[in-house]
């Protein structure tokens, strides 16, 4: 990977248009706010705690039937033959397809969607799709699945990665089980950067596979209306199942609308349409019935993404000064059997967060029998912080200083992974030195007792990152429309994923427009009905969306001020709008409701378009993070008590305080998952098979894993470039360095570092037996 | 119902072998009963029939004050028959397993997760979900501190988190801040709004004794 155009994961396989360029209006940074920025409550709030939110899985239509999919058992097998016969006679099944039924066989292969066929008689991980049926319940649905028949040749496999590219590995596809060839990246020299450090040390760090497991399972609802389709997905973006789906199925752009009002999560994994959305579509099309296909927990376990797991090696030498000399990195991963992005944007942060002339990586895709990764919460981002973290932490204990200290000798002003173009604004400094105050980090080292005889042992630990991309661009297309009333409707193609998209939008237009932002009604997330707009994700829909929403915004605005204009014979430029009145300052101030504007009645309505400009050429827009932890170890059981945590973020600027701090306090409760609770267990020797595909055996975070005492600490340096809302992403970031900022506290409460995900107390008891020299 | 649930299990006990009927009854005779009683598709049932798993029962379920009668098939799960029968999606699945919470409700009081419990099981049961706290249009306290508190992300699991705080403060209406982390540890949320749910928790043991609200 040397261009981080390939950042982009979210638009990846999809055509995105341009838009024109945005209109020459005024749109100079906001000074003082009067609602964006203040911690709102969202506008959404009532249709999500009263039930009333329609999400997919929520939906029922008229003669609807269920869809359910019969998946592989096996990791590597061959579909022989399939019997569908005993569940197509069964009363209540309406449609059987498989790999051998003519109608499955009808699509266009499309990356990473469909290979070579919807059904792949080839199913080269459990959780392949082999059948699919339409029932009149659920219940009858499995019953039918039960009654399929399917012989198989299987075959042998190999689920580890780190044995795949061994040369008796069998192979997951023809050519080996590398992806492709290492990717490599180099600046400056490597050897002459660690003669000249004082201190070079070495390590091995493995993060393990990650699943994102939203709380709504993935699905959809398809119904035809003659050879019109429409999808009720829970996606992050309906342009891109729209697309995908189009191409897979043959029909025009036209006549595939996806409609996704509100959705259960995806963290990435929802970025695109899925087998299961062609198949819904196939078997509504043949039962000729509506078709709700909602996928078990177990398959969203097994088929439909992951974060893959990390390989990793860092050697990193040091100065006594803190100087960093030379970095040299090498990854490997996996996504699966399929080409899906193992080792995506693995290697960024070690090229591009701290200062050094000095770096080398080397990272290498492989495939192994198992479901394909998806995008995941930034990719890559929390396997490369994971090791690069915990190395700073030791190099800063290896030359005696601060591990805040050694990262501030060490803040880029440019963005070294890309030529040394400079970043708009560097928070990192700021996320550093005023998180360290907030959290009082001096003073509880000081009094944390290292020498402590008790077995209850307290330590504290810091992490930084960088998020790839978090600037968002173009394209983005916003309407706002005020009526003759002077009501306000918003329409826009993006979802809001539970990130509180809507919110901050109607935050931004009720700026503009001097109104509440719980008076803006919000048309948003359908194909049908909203302009185009990329998934949400990446962390960039804000600052994607947002200026072209307040674009929009200031274009209604000038278009009603010009009619007030006429009508109060002021000049427009002395207008401004305030409460529901069109308001003109200067020597003779009067004021008309906009409700009362004559030539506003005339016309019904005013519309204004909104286009996401361009960002600043030649500059990069990143978002910055340190977070800080303090645990506490009981070292006669390896339990782990996070005691609190704080979250120091340039994100640039903070457009809803509410739902910002939720995203940061949500990220930091995901990274403790990823660092202490979570990982994907295949049975590498015997089977092949996920042993923990449940949410039983595989451990989210609950209430009690996660600190009650989480703070939120924005860092806002007035960004004027970076767009013209000055918002940077926030969801990416919150993640990326909490995982190991609980492994450098531990590390600090025991001193005993792990250096594998994640860290449970099994793990760490034997660490710490070990470090006793116990066995 | 007019049968009497001991004669049943009197007779049950008699089946040798692993009828349905035998089953159910180890499973919970309240089930049986129901399950064999009231058989929609007889006219009177016989002793000695075994029912099929797809045959319907009606019963009668309890929700939010309303009886509510339903055809269903004795292994539906009250969530399907929630969601599926009675269109009240308010109540979410995640699972189906009784690990996740989203489709908690409220039976008898309790918090309950209804993937586990059988439609048939919750009859004669005072069934309450996600609407049932609604006061006409007008959101409950405890779904008014969510939206105060910012309690939640993508909603999914929102209805579940809200009736395991509704279910913890008719026990204990002053509950510390563990207790109320206990109470709302059946419930996982993905998007990690937990803090934010503790505080929730908080605002709505407040606003439920009138502290600083209208409600």
């Amino acid at each position: 990977m040397n261009d981080p155009k390939e950042a982009l994961y979210y638009i990846d396989g999809v055509d995105v248009p341009e838009t024109p360029p945005a209109r020459d209006l005024d749109q100079e940074p906001w000074g003082e706010t009067t609602v964006v920025g203040k911690p709102l409550p969202r506008v959404d709030g009532y249709e999500r705690v009263s039930g009333t939110a329609v999400y997919p899985a929520d939906m029922s239509l008229p003669r609807m039937l269920y869809g359910a999919i019969l998946r592989c058992p096996h990791p590597n097998a061959v579909v022989r033959s399939v019997d569908t016969s005993a569940a197509a006679a069964m009363s209540g099944v309406h449609v059987v397809m498989s790999g051998f039924t003519p109608s499955s066989r009808a699509l266009q292969a499309h990356r990473q969607l469909i290979e070579s066929n919807l059904f792949n008689p080839h199913c080269r991980h459990e959780g392949e799709t082999v059948a699919a049926v339409a029932a009149d319940n659920p219940y009858r649905a499995q019953d039918a699945l039960r009654a399929i028949t399917v012989e198989y040749d299987v075959l042998p496999f190999v689920a580890d990665e780190r044995r795949a590219l061994e040369p008796d590995a069998p192979q997951v596809r023809e050519g080996g089980n590398q992806v492709s060839d290492t990717q490599q990246y180099q600046r400056g020299d490597i050897e002459q950067g660690f003669v000249e450090a004082d201190v070079v040390l070495e390590e091995d760090y493995r993060c393990e596979c990650e699943i994102h497991t939203p709380m709504e399972l993935h699905g959809c609802v398809a119904q035809w209306d003659g050879d019109s389709l429409t999808l009720w997905e829970s996606t992050q973006g309906v342009y891109n199942v729209q697309a995908q789906a189009a191409a897979a199925l043959g029909v025009p752009l036209s006549k595939v609308r996806v409609v996704n009002r509100y959705m259960g999560g995806g963290f990435g994994s929802k970025l695109a349409a899925g087998k299961y959305t062609v198949i819904a579509a196939l078997l509504a099309k043949e039962a000729a019935r509506p078709v709700k296909l909602v996928l078990t927990r177990e398959e969203t376990l097994l088929a439909v993404g992951n974060r893959p797991p990390s390989n990793m090696h860092l050697k990193v030498g040091v100065k006594r000064d803190g100087t960093l000399t030379a970095i040299q990195f090498t990854g490997t991963g996996t996504g699966g059997s399929q080409q899906a992005g193992g080792t995506s944007l693995l290697d960024w942060i070690v090229r591009d967060l701290y200062v050094c002339p000095n770096v080398r990586t080397e990272t290498t895709d492989i495939y192994i029998n198992a479901g394909p990764a998806r995008p995941f919460r930034a990719p890559g981002h929390p396997q490369c912080s994971w090791a690069l973290e915990q190395m700073m932490d030791a190099l800063a204990q290896a030359i005696d200083m601060d591990p805040v200290e050694l990262r501030l000798r060490n803040i880029p002003t440019v963005s070294q992974g890309r030529n040394n173009i400079p970043y708009t604004t560097t928070g990192l400094r700021a996320c550093l030195e005023e998180g360290a105050r907030s959290f009082e980090w001096q003073q509880t080292k000081d009094a944390i007792t290292t020498e402590s005889d008790s077995h209850i042992r307290r330590g504290i630990g810091v992490a930084s990152g960088l998020w790839v991309a978090g600037g968002g661009g173009p394209p983005s297309t916003a309407i706002v429309k005020i009526y003759a009333d002077g009501s306000v409707n918003l329409n826009m193609g993006a979802s809001d994923i539970g990130t509180g998209t809507k919110t901050v939008m109607a935050m931004v237009v009720a700026e503009e427009l001097a109104i509440a932002p719980g008076d803006v009604q919000i048309e948003w997330a359908d194909t049908g009905s909203t302009q185009y707009a990329t998934g949400s994700g990446g962390s960039k829909t804000v600052p994607t969306e947002s200026p072209a929403v307040r674009a929009a915004a200031i274009d209604v605005k000038a278009q009603l001020l010009e009619l007030a204009a006429g009508e109060m014979e002021v000049d427009a430029s002395l207008l401004s709008l305030a409460d529901g009145k069109v308001v003109a300052g200067g020597d003779s101030p009067k004021e008309v409701e906009i409700s009362a504007l004559r030539s506003l009645r005339r016309r019904g309505s005013v519309t204004g378009i909104g286009y996401r400009g361009p960002n600043p050429s030649g500059k990069a827009v990143n978002p910055f993070v340190a977070q800080f932890c303090e645990v506490e170890v009981n070292t006669r059981t390896g339990e782990v008590n996070i005691l609190r945590f704080l979250g120091a973020h340039d994100s640039g600027r903070v457009l809803n305080l509410l739902t910002y701090r939720n995203q940061v306090f949500g990220g930091i409760t995901m990274g403790i998952g990823y660092g202490m609770t979570e990982q994907r267990v295949l049975d590498v020797d015997q089977t092949g098979k996920m042993a923990n595909k449940n949410w039983h055996d595989y451990k989210l975070p609950t209430a009690l894993d996660v600190p009650a005492d989480m703070t939120c600490l924005p860092i806002d340096l007035n960004d004027t470039e970076a767009n013209t809302t000055g918002a940077k992403g926030i969801g990416e970031p919150a993640t990326i360095p909490t995982a190991p900022a609980v492994a450098n506290a531990i590390y600090n409460a025991t001193g005993v570092r792990v250096t594998g995900t994640p860290i449970d107390p099994t793990k760490l008891v034997s660490a710490l037996a070990a470090a006793r020299g116990e066995d | 119902m007019a049968h009497d649930r001991r004669d049943h299990d009197e007779k049950a006990a008699d089946t040798s072998g692993i009828s349905r009927r035998g089953f159910i009854s180890r499973v919970g005779a309240g089930a049986a009963v129901v399950a064999v009683a009231s058989k929609a598709s007889a006219e009177s049932a016989k002793p000695t029939e075994t029912m099929q798993a797809t045959e319907l029962s009606r019963i009668t379920l309890t929700v939010n004050g309303q009886q509510r009668q339903v055809l269903v098939e004795p292994r539906w799960t009250l969530s399907h028959v929630l969601r599926e029968e009675l269109g009240l999606t308010g109540t979410k699945v995640g699972c189906e397993r009784g690990e996740c919470g989203a489709c908690t409700v409220l039976i008898d009081g309790k918090p309950r997760y209804s993937c586990m419990t059988l439609a048939v099981e919750a009859q004669d049961a005072d069934i309450v979900t996600v609407e049932g706290l609604m006061d006409g249009e007008d959101l409950g306290p405890t779904q008014e501190a969510f939206v105060e508190k910012d309690a939640f992300q993508c909603g999914y699991c929102t209805s579940g988190q809200i009736l395991a705080v509704e279910g913890m403060l008719g026990d204990n209406p002053n509950p510390s801040l563990d207790e109320i982390r206990i109470g709302v540890s059946g419930n996982l949320c993905r998007c990690g709004a937990y803090v934010h749910i503790f505080q929730a928790a908080q605002r709505a043991a407040e606003l439920k004794q009138g502290v600083g609200g209208e409600s």
